[in-house]
């Protein structure tokens, strides 16, 4: 008679509060810059005060001689390490080389010349005063489009057209599809350089010790391995002797999916002097050095019967790539190629990306890395389509949607889609707003005099980056798990949280999985000496790839507990469920507290059992997933201002199965106040001589409280066949959502000006001038 | 030249010697090892090293160590007592009103005068009071919604 076990209700799908927040509210978490080591220095940087310019000479000797401080090192002392890694790689791709400090010429403002170590940080800033520099300032370009067009000043000397690559793709007939087409519809659309901006800037601690050769980075990195795999090789010393750790991360977005100078260069300080050393960058080195992102000019074309069905696409891409490729600068506007069909079902593009060098700081993955530059072009021109067919935006999106039948679904661009419903979340938001009597309301509003706009963004993005073909160091994801003799249960996984709560859904799923409390669960990330190998968090990958690892090694972790609880029941007809195993037969029961302490114990072993309960998974995954959804922003203008006004927002998401929805939705609010950072307020501005002038939160405008409106949120769930979980990814879906439901809104509120389209940020001076001058 | 300052830091009174340009935030984080208040921008712009000078919500990065002298200072530290944690610390928690946690402390510190200053506040009434904490992760919603619960945990 086989015995019911009682289950206990499951960990997936419910709000479960955050285990890692008693200590991030209590401020008794650690962040980089919390680390204090015994006889710590610390270093300060001297930068290029110029977007370009020649380096005469420099005299470090007053800076040398000033009290507390350690010692002072230029290009020339360090001209040997490094350089700083670019991990992408594409075809005739140009790679300037990248040295931690500048040797005899500086590529962009803040490019870094010197640095000084000293016992006490405000000794170190006040000595970098002390270097003197003899400059002699060079022509700099800034705008990538003036940049690639002949006579401009050469970013780098030996390649005058300052073009670091081209790229090519295409699917189909475009000419002929281009040449039959009813209409053809066509604009530029700019995405403009965003600067990342978490709260934590960027830090640095290293500390070698010269007696077993071992050093310890501690960064605040979204990578800690392929940070070690990559310092290793630019310190010259062997990965393991190398340990990185990335403690508590204060946000990434991206910013922090990368290798940097400092990293080396902190290592090199230690190496040096034999202590420890702390860099802890400030906001203005931050807007100034860590990576921005955007940076697109895009020239889309799209051609379509008059029905409004979409026949092909073609887009021309320059992208802003700054002055040197970081880890993964020239992929990210491959990124952009590989989604510009959206979810849409057509099968003829062509895209030509122009890889333009600028003297502005690189540009990289910041939230949505490429996707959201993708998915506002098309966004963006499916809604102009509308217009010049007169058709409504949400009619001719649900005609133009890849069917439900059509999944696995190939695109023109080589991709697969996993699986999809695209018409539901549309229809879903469409239902929240009222979408008829929304229409009536600014049929009314117009008729006031008022301007009123409805925008809709149905957006696709990839993600769960990625399988390791298609990533440039490995796209798998690892887990261990370790029952310890007490039954509590250790979780140690690749991937690198900063914010996304993982402790909680992993030990969600590890609970689930064992029939355990929560509580029981650790879960440990973040440090190259405790966690196996991994890849890290970024591209919306740890749950799709990092959890389905941790899935998987919980399930052999299952079959093993079986084993033992069969050798303990003496039976050979055993389940496991609820945290205890129980003979089917007798009913008998064998807690897995018990069974953990026997498999250590050991005193006797199933057969062809090893003693423990550990198992490791690396998974790769088959493919990516692409997550979807559907944005609506309700605008309204003001006519003497030009301030916009999100009077509602509603974002429906189908990010596959959700673990845990608090968390989920958390993602949502955060990706789509990002992107409304994007569509209204932020601009990361060079001027001519290539000078950062939103160089401050003084100038920058990230979104403040008062700002953005109350985000409604509700979802869809079509689970992904990629991975046992149904999990699809949900990180930067509402930064790719946002911008063009918003934009769209306010084109469509200023449409009866005769406005078509407006470039991004909708800055209220912006929207003025249009205002003022009738149309755009 | 070195200063002697005395002030009340947690409930605890203490005595140091400091540099005059030192940045109170830094006396707190290196000198006292109070690593709670964070710094985010050097500027008053980020609100990340808040907290509270004489029971106001002050930003420890645009106030010098020396200025605090004679003043009780309480950091995000000082709120839970006993083990317990403080209404606001629990809102925040139960309503996900932080992910990566970095703007937090400055965040409930803020949140802790708006409520001393308005006890039922509305939603833009909330928004106005944490105007000058940025958080770049959660979009402010759920924060609005710990501060709503916070005041109603309070209030009872």
């Amino acid at each position: 008679m086989a015995t019911t076990i009682a289950k206990p209700e499951s960990l997936i799908g419910k709000r479960i509060k955050r285990k890692e927040d008693p200590r991030l509210i209590t401020g008794t978490a650690t962040y980089t810059d919390d680390i204090q080591l015994p006889g710590m220095h610390h270093a300060s940087i001297l930068r290029s005060p110029y977007g370009a310019a020649r380096i005469r000479g420099i005299d470090i000797s007053k800076a040398v001689q000033h009290p507390g401080v350690v010692a002072v090192f230029t290009g020339a002392d360090t001209k040997d390490v490094g350089p700083v890694p670019c991990g992408a790689s594409l075809p005739g791709l140009r790679v300037p080389h990248h040295y931690i400090l500048a040797i005899d010429r500086t590529y962009f403002a803040g490019h870094p010349v010197a640095v000084v170590v000293a016992t006490d940080r405000y000794v170190a800033r006040d000595a970098v005063d002390l270097i003197e520099v003899d400059w002699e300032p060079l022509a700099a370009v800034a705008d990538p489009e003036k940049a690639i067009a002949p006579g401009a000043p050469a970013v780098h000397p030996e390649w005058p057209d300052n073009t670091a690559f081209t790229f090519h793709q295409e699917n189909g007939e475009v000419d002929k599809v281009f040449a039959e087409a009813e209409v053809v519809v066509k604009q530029r659309i700019t995405s403009q350089r965003l600067i990342p901006s978490p709260m934590e800037p960027r830090g640095v601690v290293a500390d070698y010790k010269s007696g077993d050769k071992t050093m310890t980075i501690y960064s605040s990195s979204q990578i800690p391995h392929l940070m070690r795999n990559l310092v290793a090789q630019m310190l010259g010393i062997a990965d393991n002797r190398l340990r990185v750790v990335a403690p508590e991360v204060g946000g990434g977005f991206g910013c922090k999916l990368n290798v940097y100078a400092e990293e080396a260069l902190m290592g090199f300080i230690s190496m040096r002097t034999g202590k420890p050393v702390k860099w802890i960058e400030s906001r203005r080195e931050n807007f100034l050095t860590t990576i921005h992102g955007r940076g697109h000019v895009d020239y889309f074309e799209i051609a379509a019967r008059k029905d409004g069905t979409i026949l092909g696409m073609k887009l021309k891409l320059i992208q802003d790539l700054g002055a040197y490729h970081q880890l993964l600068t020239p992929a990210i506007p491959t990124l952009s190629v590989l989604m510009m069909p959206g979810i849409y079902d057509f099968k003829n593009i062509r895209a030509d990306i122009v890889g333009a060098f600028t003297n502005c700081v690189p540009t990289d993955a910041y939230r949505g890395a490429g996707r959201p530059e993708a998915t506002h072009g098309i966004e963006r021109m499916v809604d102009m389509l509308a217009a010049e067919l007169k058709m409504d935006p949400a009619e001719i999106r649900l005609k133009n949607f890849v069917p439900n039948e059509a999944f696995p679904y190939a695109t023109a661009t080589g991709l697969t889609y996993d699986s999809g419903n695209y018409a539901e979340p549309l229809k879903k938001a469409l239902g929240i707003v009222d979408y008829r009597k929304l229409r009536a309301d600014q049929a009314k509003a117009r008729a006031e005099g008022r301007l009123m706009g409805i925008g809709i963004s149905t957006y696709g993005e990839i993600c769960a980056m990625g399988p390791s073909p298609a990533t440039p160091a490995g796209g798998w994801e690892s887990a261990s798990v370790r029952i310890e003799p007490s039954g509590k249960v250790t979780v140690m996984t690749g991937i690198k949280p900063q914010g996304q709560g993982e402790e909680t859904t992993f030990a969600q799923i590890a609970a689930d999985e064992l029939g355990l409390s929560i509580d029981d669960i650790t879960v440990l990330h973040g440090d190259t000496m405790v966690v196996q190998y991994g890849i890290g968090t970024f591209g919306s990958r740890a749950t799709a790839i990092g959890g389905t690892a941790l899935y998987l090694a919980l399930q052999d972790l299952k079959a093993k507990i079986k084993k033992f609880g069969g050798m303990l029941l003496n039976s050979e007809d055993v389940s496991f469920g609820g945290g205890e195993c129980v003979c089917n037969k007798s009913g008998k029961t064998v807690a897995l507290s018990q069974i953990a302490g026997a498999s250590y114990r050991a005193m006797k072993l199933p057969p062809n059992t090893d003693p423990g309960l550990v198992a490791t998974n690396f998974w790769e995954p088959p493919n990516f997933t692409f997550p979807f959804g559907a944005h609506i922003a309700v605008t309204e203008v003001d006519r003497d201002t030009g301030a916009v006004q999100i009077t509602r927002y509603v974002a429906v998401d189908d990010c596959g199965k959700i673990i845990n929805p608090m968390i989920v939705t958390g993602q949502v609010h955060g990706g789509v106040v990002q992107g409304m950072g994007q569509a209204l307020f932020e601009h990361g501005i060079y001027d001519e001589n290539a000078q950062l002038i939103s160089g401050e939160f003084m100038d920058y405008t990230i979104p403040k409280a008062t700002m953005v409106p109350w985000i409604e949120t509700d979802h869809t769930v079509t689970p992904s066949p990629v991975n046992p979980l149904g999990v699809k990814g949900v990180g930067e879906a509402g930064t790719i959502g946002a911008s063009p439901a918003i934009v769209n809104s306010v084109v469509d509120a200023l449409s009866p000006l005769g406005v078509k389209h407006l470039d991004m940020p909708l800055s209220p001076e912006s929207i003025w001038k249009v205002l003022q001058g009738g149309r755009a | 030249m070195k200063q002697s300052i005395t002030l009340t830091i947690n409930g605890t009174k203490s005595t140091h010697e400091v540099e005059p340009r030192l940045l109170l935030i830094h006396f707190l984080r290196d000198s006292m090892g109070l690593t709670g208040p964070h710094i985010g921008c050097e500027t008053s712009i980020c609100g990340a090293c808040t907290v509270a000078v004489d029971g106001k919500a002050v930003k420890s990065c645009a106030m010098f160590a020396i200025q605090a002298d004679g003043r009780d200072v309480v950091t995000i530290e000082g709120l839970a007592s006993n083990g317990k944690l403080h209404p606001i610390q629990d809102a925040f928690w139960e309503e996900h009103g932080l992910q990566c946690g970095y703007c937090t402390p400055g965040m409930i510190m803020t949140s802790r005068q708006l409520l001393e200053r308005n006890p039922k506040p509305s939603e833009t009434e909330i928004r106005h009071g944490i105007e000058g904490n940025l958080c770049r992760c959660t979009g402010y919603q759920n924060i609005v919604n710990a501060v709503k619960s916070a005041a109603q945990k309070m209030g009872v």
